[in-house]
């Protein structure tokens, strides 16, 4: 039946979509961009206890060039929104941004002159993590939901 | 009544009625109304008063009491290592003209604080050397801690993402 039996057995076929994307979600490049707090819930994820090794995204790299998920974990002023977006413009295609914790994704509690009402407002983000702070549960459950969301993609297309 | 403090005798001995001594607060701490011309003639007293001393500044800050003239109140906190007794000055600023001298030269450490309250709360410091805002961007236009000061006004930085302007 089809192709497979030409090869005989230890092959089988897919499509590229599949083995690449398969290879990109199982393999993120952290860069956790850490102000505040939820820092320190990224940590906890991060270490042997949660095992975010688990999900293949153990090893932040503290250098944008190298990585491809940015973790935007902490309230994020005025001040600082210049960098966030230098930071992620020096990210290489592909890229993917998860807002970590209420203040990341909306300003949280900070409606004031200083803290930008959500990081959306400057960078595009694919996954949002509510809390405040967010249990290392939900910032692993943002992965997954990051890890879907890059099974569905294509090569062929740019993302942005 | 309890016995009045060798910094409050020492300022209306050197002063007389050119400072105001009002009640003492909850803290105990000795607090005394200054006019806007005199602090710098206070501070220096303060600091070389071989009985005072007072060679820590410990904090300078402003408030707004927004409904009240004179409008803005400057506050000294000042102590003395040697004799650890501690002393708060007060001196009120009209809005239209909010300036006083600065005590820089008096602190070097009053350098930050007095840049902080002129940052949040537009005080002018006189003869400051380095009078710029310490926490916000210079772009910024304000005093954002002024009780006026609209609570959502933002000012931000940087390009906003077209397809996010003006969604909250």
């Amino acid at each position: 039946m089809g192709i497979e039996t030409a090869f005989g057995e230890g092959i089988i076929t897919t499509r590229l979509d599949k083995i690449v994307n398969w290879g990109r979600k199982w393999s993120f490049f952290c860069y956790p961009f850490v102000t505040a707090c939820c820092g320190m819930e990224y940590m906890s994820t991060a270490a042997s206890h949660y095992d975010i090794a688990r999900f293949g995204a153990e090893f932040p790299r503290f250098s944008p060039r190298q990585a491809d998920l940015m973790l935007v974990v902490g309230t994020i002023c005025h001040k600082v929104a210049p960098v966030l977006k230098l930071v992620y413009e020096q990210m290489c295609e592909p890229k993917w941004v998860i807002a970590v914790g209420a203040c990341a994704c909306s300003g949280g509690f900070y409606r004031n002159y200083s803290v930008v009402q959500g990081v959306d407002r400057i960078i595009p983000v694919d996954v949002y993590v509510t809390g405040c702070p967010p249990r290392p549960e939900a910032i692993l459950d943002g992965i997954m939901k990051m890890q879907a969301k890059v099974d569905t993609e294509s090569v062929l297309l740019r993302r942005n | 009544m309890a016995e009045e403090s060798v910094t409050i005798r020492k300022l209306r001995e050197q002063f007389a009625d050119r400072v105001q001594v009002l009640p003492t607060p909850a803290d105990g701490m000795d607090t005394v109304k200054v006019k806007r011309e005199d602090i710098l003639d206070v501070c220096m007293f303060l600091r070389t008063d071989g009985d005072l001393d007072y060679d820590l500044m410990r904090d300078l800050t402003c408030v707004d009491y927004i409904h009240e003239k004179p409008r803005f109140e400057v506050v000294y906190h000042l102590y003395s290592i040697y004799y650890s007794h501690a002393v708060r000055l007060k001196v009120r600023l009209e809005e239209r003209d909010p300036a006083i001298d600065t005590v820089t030269g008096v602190w070097v450490g009053a350098n930050w604080y007095e840049r902080e309250a002129y940052d949040l709360y537009g005080i002018k410091f006189n003869n400051h050397p380095d009078l710029r805002r310490i926490l916000l961007y210079p772009e910024f236009v304000g005093h954002p801690l002024r009780k006026d000061y609209p609570i959502d006004k933002e000012q931000p930085l940087f390009e906003e993402r077209e397809e996010t302007k003006g969604v909250r």
